[in-house]
């Protein structure tokens, strides 16, 4: 199964708000979306291209606790495991 | 307290910035062509006033995402007016910064695009920002939140007319203690689907070659040109600005009866009640910025309501929109730019097009600039529904002082 990267996360990220700018390396994947510059609506961008992405449907009460990148790689990752 | 406006942000079809634009409206320059945005061939009206994509290459990756065009526009022209104005507003406590803007139709080619995805895709494709995007208040919102302004904000929704209001309300905001108010609007209309909202009017031309379009107070005026863009205003209390291009001196709105009451129109009533609130008579008006509707009955009112204000040929009347289009919330927020920007050149910018039907006894400032004292203009702006709005700009202190005459010969008295 493929994993969904950090890689693939950032051009999500860079697409979805047209920001070449988007960073989230190492010292960046623990800080919250909200310190990063991204509001609840872009989260919110973020995950529907994540589903449309992946044809998965990312349940709600995942994405209502995740604040970080690392938290968001974890729970689609846990999403496409249980898919197998 | 004076209001007086600071700084200028023009966002035109025939001009970016206040400079570009007045150059090319003294010179007659005209941004109206065929529409390129999309192909328009097919639409009955097909002719439009376009920004130059120019003027929002400056706004950055991230708002381009979550604003449409016509919010770009007015990110870029809240651009220009801050730094006309040479106002930084970090330096002024954030509670005392306004932004009331107006806006006609919102968000029209981001929905129609998320619109688009619903139908094509499903719920899921629509973008989360067509949420914010579409809705009026989305300019208003994102300068505000882009230059840190939590004074009072708001939007008015009154198609053509709303130009005017916004500025009576930001002259409101003051006076409940803003320092200063980004005001003005801009449109965006030449989307496929807008361009079919308004056709709705039956008042679009359907000429195909720009010189027999929006042909305003000609005999055979056949409709108006839809086009985008508008200005964005700075209002302050007088004192900040050395140099301030003129004075908000009085406002009046009226709405117009219902079809087939068998009442007048009112727009007369909006241009006494608008020289009342500014105390001044109309003698000592010396130049209007017409609504210029470019339909035969619209035409008629308004020259109908100058004519019982002026008399015949009572006072110059002038249309630069003749060069952009009608720009609906943009339209009236530019009119008062350019009425400003005429009380500093003391010139009159020129309507271009046919001359005027003898039968409405207009003296109607035709193809070439008209230099003249101008101590005041009168803009008027009417809004589809019947909304009607008058407006009086005065002259800043000194900008009449040379000039060779006090008191114009030109009018006839009321």
């Amino acid at each position: 199964m493929p994993e969904f990267t950090v890689g693939t996360l950032t051009r999500i990220m860079r697409e979805c708000v047209r920001d070449a700018e988007v960073d989230l390396s190492a010292d960046r994947i623990d800080t919250s979306f909200e310190e990063l510059g991204y509001d609840s609506l872009a989260v919110l961008e973020i995950v529907a291209r994540i589903n449309q992405e992946l044809g998965a449907r990312l349940p709600d009460e995942a994405i209502e606790t995740t604040s970080t990148p690392r938290q968001a790689l974890a729970v689609v990752n846990d999403a496409l495991a249980e898919r197998i | 307290m004076s209001a007086v406006v600071t700084g200028i942000g023009v966002v035109a079809p025939n001009g970016i910035g206040h400079e570009a634009y007045w150059s090319a409206t003294l010179a007659g320059v005209s941004g109206v062509g065929p529409i390129e945005r999309f192909d328009a061939s097919g639409y009955r009206c097909c002719l439009g006033g376009e920004v130059d994509d120019a003027a929002i290459a400056g706004v950055p990756g991230r708002l381009a995402a979550q604003t449409d065009r016509w919010t770009q526009l007015g990110l870029a022209g809240t651009e220009l007016a801050l730094a006309d104005a040479g106002l930084d507003p970090s330096t002024v406590d954030d509670y005392r910064l306004a932004v009331i803007t107006a806006s006609s139709s919102g968000g029209n080619e981001f929905g129609q695009r998320e619109i688009e995805r619903l139908w094509a895709h499903s719920p899921e494709h629509v973008s989360a920002y067509q949420s914010i995007a579409w809705f009026y208040a989305a300019t208003t919102g994102q300068v505000a939140i882009r230059h840190g302004m939590r004074g009072p904000c708001g939007v008015v929704v009154a198609e053509q007319a709303g130009g005017l209001e916004a500025l009576s309300d930001a002259r409101r905001a003051l006076d409940s203690g803003a320092v200063a108010v980004v005001t003005g609007g801009t449109e965006a209309p030449l989307s496929p689907y807008a361009l079919v909202c308004q056709a709705t009017s039956g008042r679009l031309t359907d000429a195909a070659d720009p010189a027999d379009a929006y042909r305003p107070f000609a005999a055979d005026a056949n409709g108006h040109v839809p086009g985008e863009g508008g200005a964005m205003l700075i209002v302050e209390q007088a004192g900040r600005a050395a140099a301030p291009y003129g004075t908000i001196r009085g406002y009046a709105n009226t709405f117009d009866p219902r079809p087939g009451s068998g009442r007048p129109p009112s727009l007369v009533r909006a241009i006494r009640l608008a020289l009342q609130a500014a105390h001044v008579t109309s003698e000592e008006i010396d130049v209007v910025f017409a609504d210029a509707a470019g339909v035969p009955e619209l035409d008629r009112i308004e020259s109908d309501a100058l004519r019982a204000v002026f008399g015949p040929h009572g006072v110059p009347v002038t249309a630069p929109k003749t060069m952009t289009g009608r720009l609906y919330a943009g339209g009236a927020s530019l009119d008062v730019a350019t009425a400003l920007l005429s009380l500093r050149h003391q010139i009159i910018p020129p309507t271009i097009g046919p001359a005027p039907d003898p039968r409405y006894e207009l003296d109607l400032v035709l193809r070439e600039p008209r230099p003249a004292t101008l101590r005041n203009a009168l803009v008027l702006a009417r809004g589809y529904g019947g909304f009607n709005s008058a407006m009086v700009l005065g002259a800043a202190p000194g900008n009449t002082d040379g000039a060779a005459r006090s008191d114009g010969p030109h009018r006839t008295d009321d």
